[in-house]
């Protein structure tokens, strides 16, 4: 784009970043003007990218704005808010030519920084906080709400509707609401005086997001929890699931805690959940496999490095046929990796997770409100086939911002628990055995420790035969291992169904899952415009829905998107749905970031020209 | 190794317990153990206290992690529901199982290897979180199932039947619990069942985590000399003088025998435990004391069974998370869903 043509006016569409140090307070001030954006109706999106660290390291936050709803990320950023001395360089030389940079001109910006194609707008935030406010710590402070002042006047956003959310934010403080509203004041003042507010690009209120919501998926995954009648977890703390466990025990104080009045008057609490902080994710999935055993809705939330570790008792919750939920909010491997970077390279970890043969059902939510419905479906499946399901999320997912629509309820809905004997329908049996008389989808009826003893039986992770008990002998052991791979495969017509969407004449595919579905849908329309047609489906679940397999031989170019190394998707596709590897071409993103549609067009455009 | 079903032909009648059952309603499948395995005494006093007790075997819930000793819950008590589970785990499968259905008793089975090495911390965490759990390690300081290594209750010297005398400081698991602020210690021999029923019924009555080490010799792999977990060894060092006597709520309290330092514990439930006989100096309620009692002896290579402490006054798990009284896995599902008026309430949360 030439600098004139970035200079025309364009009315919600574009992209700024944030560049800040961690641990100064930005995020709430980043945070703010997202929230103004979306509550002025437009599609709006915040990424927030952060290091594995307290404080003081660079950290920066991207708002994409976009009436169409495009709001992947985007890489063109039209404003960078450069408030990091010590990332200047990196971030003046990734605003877009004739973008605008906003600085602090307390101090003098270096020569060489700056760039004859991008306008410098500087503001002299830390002198202006350091004149009109007196602690220390609320200069630093509002240094971040002073800023956010200017580009709410630079972007034309509501200013009204702003103060208004710092004071609905600060309802109960009324000290921080005075400080809070007079440094929005000062940087946007100063805007105003200074420049030619707003800026070519800028915002214009929309009817866009009435019915949405601004929600992250670990917020949405422990709603899910809550309205499945989860009542037992186990987990141990890691970036980025932390906030799942964290937001099932607030929703659970609130909604799960009732107050008794004992026979002496005497009033108590009593909660309907238990929540186990274990000593490890070992325990953790112990601790679930435990409640799933004696009947409870028993769910994890962990990351790669968890999974790992939870992989001995996993193969044993599937072996002896126990209902477990497992929320894996994915981050950057292997190892340690990058633990605030977002990734989708758990994918065959979690679909083997492991010794022996193993086969586990995953789900593969989108954004934050298919977190929460799928996440409700994870219990169900988990009980209908008494096994481990896993809800593959990511920290793109779980711990941005997301605008979706209303996350709603159905009332009428009613829950699969699975079959389940009780008292009365084992008097009616002559003898039980846990694992014979298997439904149409392979899954045999159980029964919970304190019923009947006629319905008391031995787990083991040892080789059983299709009764239950100990053995050794090949055909025993195969009839109940033959018939967990049925009972799998069964799954596939139970997870959520692929979204498939076509385009006239399209002879490319592009098939991806979780959190690249806005990017890869973009992606269709950029690539529309540039001469190729692709219809575009989206893996929701595995075992794999036949569809899928239809879609990737029904198209002479498939590329499989996904954000991992190894092509884990397409590996996948290939062992388990049937479509050879060389019919899907590759197309991977892995270092960390949220994809952009850009990258997807670029990728496909280089292949498809090769 | 089959499962084998025991022949139920009663020789004479039998004397039934308060729920009419027999003590071979309480007995489960024919042991694969080997003859003489001291795993298969703890089975028969889990049988007796239990049969004793008169407890539903339907109420009852056993797990065990993986060794010869976690084997043996399918030996015992065929009505109640089991878990043999995996290696060092059962604890925190216990854990879980306790979260979800308190109305069970909860009894689990497991070696020195299981509950010394692999699953040494999840032990630690069930016994600080006062899990109300039975929790008996059958303590044969070897490895049996993977053929006789030493394990980590090895005391030093112990000569293995292959290899070199152990050097390495062993871990006491009555000790850990000390030191881990366990509320129930016990420690018995597996050939003392006289000694080891009334262990078992009053760690059933315990409101907590009740951990019980029963020396239990391998005759396979460690009943040699200079094992100190044979046999021999144990009967010519065992030193019995914290000895208890239990009393069930239901019955009246005859057995109290005054002595050296007698003394009466009033259990959650309303039983009753004396402690008779115990030597001077010595209250099984006050940890310090306990602890130089213990190395005392251990100091000259003896053996201290009984019901070593007991604290009844510390809180379990459930009652520091204020959990109902009934099972949570017995509230239905639609009960604990918040509806639709609630979500569509808390959607303005979000905006
Ligand atoms: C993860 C894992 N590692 C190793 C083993 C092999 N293994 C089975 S039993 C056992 C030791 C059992 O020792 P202990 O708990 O003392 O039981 P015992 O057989 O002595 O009664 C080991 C190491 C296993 N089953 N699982
Ligand atoms: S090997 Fe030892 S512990 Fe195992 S059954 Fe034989 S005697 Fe018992
Ligand atoms: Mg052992």
């Amino acid at each position: 784009m030439t600098i004139d043509a970035a200079r025309e006016v364009r009315v919600n569409d574009f992209a700024i970043k944030l560049a800040n140090v961690n641990g100064t307070g930005s995020a709430s001030a980043n945070g703010l003007l997202m929230q103004a954006i979306f509550r002025m109706g437009i599609p709006v999106s915040g990424k927030n990218l952060f290091p594995s660290n307290i404080q003081g390291l660079p950290t920066w936050y991207e708002i994409r704005v976009n009436g169409d709803g495009h709001t992947a990320r985007s890489l063109e950023y039209d404003l960078m808010v450069a408030m990091n001395a010590q990332t200047y360089g990196e971030d003046i030389g990734s605003v877009r030519s004739g973008g605008y940079v906003l600085y602090d001109d307390s101090w003098p910006l270096d020569a060489a920084l700056l760039r004859p194609d991008v306008t410098l707008l500087g503001v002299p935030f830390a002198k202006m906080c350091l004149e009109n406010f007196a602690k220390p710590r609320e200069r630093i402070l509002m240094k971040n709400i002073a800023y956010a002042g200017t580009i709410v006047a630079l972007l034309g956003i509501d200013a009204d509707l702003v103060a208004g959310l710092l004071a609905e934010t600060f309802a109960r403080n009324e000290a921080l609401r005075e400080s809070n509203q007079k440094a929005l004041r000062l940087g946007y003042d100063y805007a105003v005086e200074h420049f030619d507010c707003p800026l070519p690009f800028r915002v214009a209120p929309m009817d866009k997001t009435s019915d949405h919501i601004l929600i992250d998926g670990n917020t949405a995954a422990a709603l899910g929890a809550l309205y499945a009648g989860a009542t037992v977890a186990g987990w141990y703390p890691i970036t980025p699931a932390t906030a799942v466990m964290d937001n099932f025990t607030k929703l659970c104080a609130t909604y799960r805690r009732r107050t008794v009045e004992g026979e002496d008057g005497s009033i108590s609490v009593e909660n309907d959940y238990c929540i186990i902080q274990a000593e490890d994710e070992i325990a953790a999935i112990g601790i679930v496999l435990g409640g799933g055993w004696a009947g409870a809705r028993s769910f994890t939330s962990t990351s790669g490095p968890g999974v790992s570790l939870m992989n001995e008792l996993l193969g044993l919750a599937y072996y002896t046929e126990i209902p477990v939920v497992l929320f894996n909010v994915q981050r950057t491997g292997p190892s340690t990796g990058m633990p605030t970077r977002t990734q989708q390279a758990d994918i065959l970890l979690c679909a083997y997770a492991s010794h022996g043969d193993t086969k586990h059902i995953l789900l593969f939510p989108a954004d934050p409100k298919e977190t929460f419905e799928f996440a409700v479906e994870s219990f169900d499946l988990a009980e209908h086939f008494q096994t481990p399901v896993f809800m593959l999320m990511d920290l793109d997912i779980g711990m941005n911002d997301w605008v979706v629509p209303r996350l709603r309820w159905d009332d009428t809905r009613t829950f699969d628990r699975g079959p389940v004997l009780t008292d009365e329908d084992l008097a009616g049996m002559k003898e039980f055995f846990r694992y014979a008389n298997a439904n149409a989808d392979h899954v045999a009826a159980r029964t919970l420790p304190g019923s009947d003893s006629k319905g008391a039986y031995f787990i083991r992770g040892s080789g059983h035969d299709a009764f239950g008990r100990y053995t050794e002998r090949p055909d025993e052991y195969q009839e109940v291992v033959d018939r967990l791979k049925a009972k799998h495969a069964a799954a596939a017509a139970y997870v959520p169904a692929p979204v498939i969407q076509r385009r006239d004449g399209a002879r490319v595919g592009l098939v991806t899952l979780g959190s690249c579905d806005l990017a890869v849908r973009e992606a269709t329309d950029l690539l529309a415009e540039r001469g190729v047609a692709a219809d575009y489906l989206r893996v929701r679940g595995f075992p794999f829905a036949p569809e899928i397999r239809e879609f990737i031989e029904s198209h002479d170019h498939c590329f499989v998107i996904e954000q991992n190394r190894d092509g884990q998707l397409r590996s996948l596709l290939a062992l388990e749905a049937g479509v050879p590897l060389t019919s899907m071409t590759s197309a991977l993103f892995y270092g960390g970031f949220p994809l952009s549609a850009g990258q997807v067009v670029d990728a496909v455009l280089e292949n498809l020209e090769a | 190794m089959p499962s084998i079903t025991k022949p139920l032909i009663p020789l004479a009648p039998l004397p039934t317990n308060d729920l009419g059952l027999t003590i071979r309603d309480y007995e489960g499948a024919m042991s694969t153990l080997c003859a003489g395995c001291g795993h298969d005494s703890i089975t028969a006093a889990i049988v007796q206290a239990f049969w004793e007790l008169s407890m539903p075997p339907r109420d009852i819930a056993k797990l065990s992690g993986i060794g010869c000793s976690s084997k043996t819950p399918t030996y015992f008590i065929r009505g109640a529901h089991g878990f043999n589970s995996a290696h060092g785990r059962m604890a925190a499968i216990a854990t879980g199982a306790a979260a979800a259905n308190r109305e069970l008793t909860l009894l689990g089975v497991s070696g020195d290897g299981d509950s010394l090495s692999i699953g040494i911390g999840h032990l630690a965490h069930a016994i600080r979180r006062n899990v109300k759990m039975v929790y008996v390690i059958e303590n044969n300081g070897v490895y049996g199932l993977t053929k006789g290594q030493l394990s980590a209750s090895a005391d030093i010297g112990t000569r293995p039947k292959k290899g070199e005398a152990n050097v390495i400081a062993p871990i006491d698991p009555i000790m850990l619990g000390l030191s881990m602020g366990a509320t129930f210690l016990a420690r018995s021999f597996s050939g003392d069942k006289e000694q080891l029923v009334p262990i078992l019924k009053a760690a059933v009555a315990h409101n907590g985590f009740a951990l019980i080490d029963v020396i239990s010799p391998c005759v396979t792999f460690n009943d040699h000399e200079g094992s100190t977990k044979s046999y021999r060894f144990v009967r010519e060092h065992e030193v019995k003088e914290v000895v208890t006597d239990y009393v069930p709520v239901r019955e009246e309290i005859t057995a109290t025998v005054g002595g050296r330092g007698s003394r009466t514990v009033t259990m959650h439930d309303g039983s009753v435990l004396t402690f008779r006989a115990t030597p001077e100096g010595y209250d099984p309620t006050n940890r310090l004391s306990v602890e130089a009692y213990i190395r005392d002896h251990q100091r000259h290579g003896e053996v201290v069974t009984g019901l070593l402490y007991l604290d009844e006054s510390g809180s379990s798990m459930h009652e520091v998370n204020h959990t109902p009284t009934h099972a949570l896995a017995k509230i239905p599902v639609d009960q604990l869903c918040p509806g639709s008026a609630v979500l569509d309430d808390l959607m303005s949360d979000f905006r």
